[in-house]
């Protein structure tokens, strides 16, 4: 299956513009956060000039409507992920919301001290950090799935780490700096016959490959819509029925709520229960557009598409002398290629690609700890998404050199 | 832009003149860029007269970050630290001669603020030193 980039590409306002005078934008940060296509900014744009209210309990047109276009879009979210229904869709404000929902709700209601969390070496800060949290409260262990050389989990460490009958596994279904795509079905089958519930990071999997939540039989999944064509401000936690039924309420206030008295409440049925307060409506509408327009385009054809820019940015990076890319080779990756330059930092790197408009991120990826694993302070990534080109991967490459030039 | 790799930049990247560890000193003190993992170390020896008799940075980072270190500590030799103390956000952007967006200014400001939380003896190099 193949992608008519061109069009899509005309689908992105901001891929037209140019940096500065003359030089177009080379977007390669889509891991950060994705571009917008027209449909998501005009639902967006409709829903403000048109339908704008607060949702639920209104009962004239506008609120009606409002609370259509905000459950609607829940709906699509649904179909997009393959949930059994809407009501296992939790609306949040990112990936990393969602992950500390999961931490505050589920886990202080069912992890003890000494209970063990097990996590990799390649997650997020956002992946990491409730749970190091969590541990410095409650006093519930820690322990990592080792990443190989290669830039893989080491699934026999694993398999020791689950013989300590673990209570959760979280882990990244893709990495937002290696790129490796986990084997995440085969992850969750193990825990799951090791007793263990099981939390998907798919921040950087849901926009670009197709995710179905019951194949991969995963308890909970997380992701946010501005890294999959949608609005900053919203994303979604999927859980189990049961799981999400049991759980304790997240936040309270407004909307989660069945009923209140002065000194005690009842809280709301399913996913009401945790939305306390006024969410992002019109982000919602936008997030149902963008998954509307992924399966438009149709994810496979976006994940054969990135392979095929990817295999070919690694293969064209590799050839530039003092350039080594990290993770594993292209077929177990995503469309990320994190690399250093010897002898020059990431930083002047990207900043001096910026002059010729092309963006990549430099840093750590908010993946301190996998870095340090490396032995890097930091990397210069380059991401792709279904906008990109091998044109673009070649002006990459060209402005690599022009930096190596610069410091001679 | 090409101002920002100003050969001067470059230079003091490539070979800095004060990179190292001062031992003994009176003034040690080392700190992070949170954005991206840049670190610095300043080491400082101080004569009874109250002047910086020595000083030495050690660290890794971006080439703004590295040479804005290496140009505040040839800046600082010599100076009372009273002086030092005084030094703010613009001393760094004179010794560069360019002007910098925000986040690079966090990459230059670094060794400044890791000089003051040393000569103040506070325990974090926070933004507000270099305001």
């Amino acid at each position: 299956m193949t992608l008519n980039v061109q069009q899509i590409r005309s689908d992105f306002p901001i891929l037209q513009r140019e940096t500065s005078k003359g030089i177009r934008l080379v977007y390669l940060d889509s891991t950060a956060t994705s571009q917008k296509p027209l449909p998501v900014i005009e639902a967006m744009n409709a829903y403000y000039r048109r339908s704008n209210a607060n949702i639920h309990r209104g009962v004239h047109t506008l609120a009606e409507e409002a609370t259509a276009l905000y459950e609607e879009a829940r709906e699509k979210i649904a179909r997009f992920i393959n949930a059994p229904s809407a009501r296992q869709v939790i609306y949040t404000r990112n990936t990393t919301e969602s992950i500390n929902l999961v931490a505050y709700a589920w886990a202080r209601a069912n992890l003890k001290a000494g209970d063990l969390v097990v996590l990799t070496e390649m997650e997020h800060h956002s992946n990491l950090v409730p749970w190091q949290m969590l541990q410095a409260e409650r006093g519930i262990e820690l322990d990592f799935i080792p990443v190989t050389e290669a830039g893989l989990l080491d699934l026999d460490a694993y398999q020791a780490l689950l013989a300590r009958t673990p209570k959760l596994v979280a882990f990244t279904h893709m990495s937002n700096v290696l790129g490796t795509i986990n084997p995440a079905a085969e992850i969750i089958r193990l825990a799951h016959e090791a007793g263990a519930v099981t939390l998907v990071d798919a921040a950087q999997s849901v926009p670009h490959l197709k995710v179905d939540v019951q194949a991969l039989d995963a308890d909970f999944l997380a992701f946010s819509a501005h890294k999959m064509c949608g609005p900053t401000g919203i994303g979604a936690l999927y859980g189990k029925a049961d799981l999400l039924e049991a759980m304790p309420p997240f936040l309270g206030g407004g909307d989660m709520i069945k009923e209140v008295k002065l000194r005690s409440f009842r809280p709301n049925s399913l996913p009401h229960k945790f939305e306390a307060g006024t969410p992002a409506i019109a982000e919602a509408v936008g997030f149902g557009a963008a998954v509307d327009y992924l399966s438009s385009v149709g994810m496979d054809a976006i994940a054969s598409h990135e392979h095929e820019i990817t295999a070919y940015a690694l293969e064209r990076l590799e050839e530039i002398p003092g350039v080594k890319v990290f993770g594993p080779e292209a077929q177990y990756k995503g469309g990320v290629a994190a690399f250093t330059l010897d002898g020059i930092h990431p930083h002047d790197v990207a900043q001096i690609l910026d002059k010729d408009g092309i963006a990549v991120r430099a840093g750590h990826h908010c993946a301190q700890p996998l870095h340090e694993k490396f032995g890097i302070p930091a990397t210069s990534r380059a991401s792709f998404y279904l906008y990109n080109t091998k044109d673009e991967v070649d002006l990459l490459v060209d402005g690599i050199y022009k930096v190596k030039k610069m410091f001679g | 832009m090409d101002d920002l790799y100003r050969e001067v930049i470059i230079e003091h990247y490539k070979h800095p003149g004060y990179r190292g560890h001062l031992e003994p000193h009176d003034i040690q003190f080392a700190d992070n860029n949170p954005l991206c993992g840049d670190h610095i170390e300043i080491t400082m020896q101080v004569g009874a007269d109250g002047t910086v008799k020595d000083a030495r940075f050690d660290g890794h980072g971006c080439a703004i970050s590295q040479a804005s270190a290496d140009l505040l500590i040839e800046s600082i030799i010599g100076k009372p630290l009273e002086e030092v103390k005084q030094l703010n956000k613009q001393h760094i952007l004179d010794l560069l001669g360019i002007d910098l967006g925000p986040v690079r200014l966090k990459c230059a400001l670094l060794s400044l603020k890791v000089l003051k939380a040393g000569v103040y003896g506070l325990g974090e190099a926070s933004d507000e030193l270099v305001e």
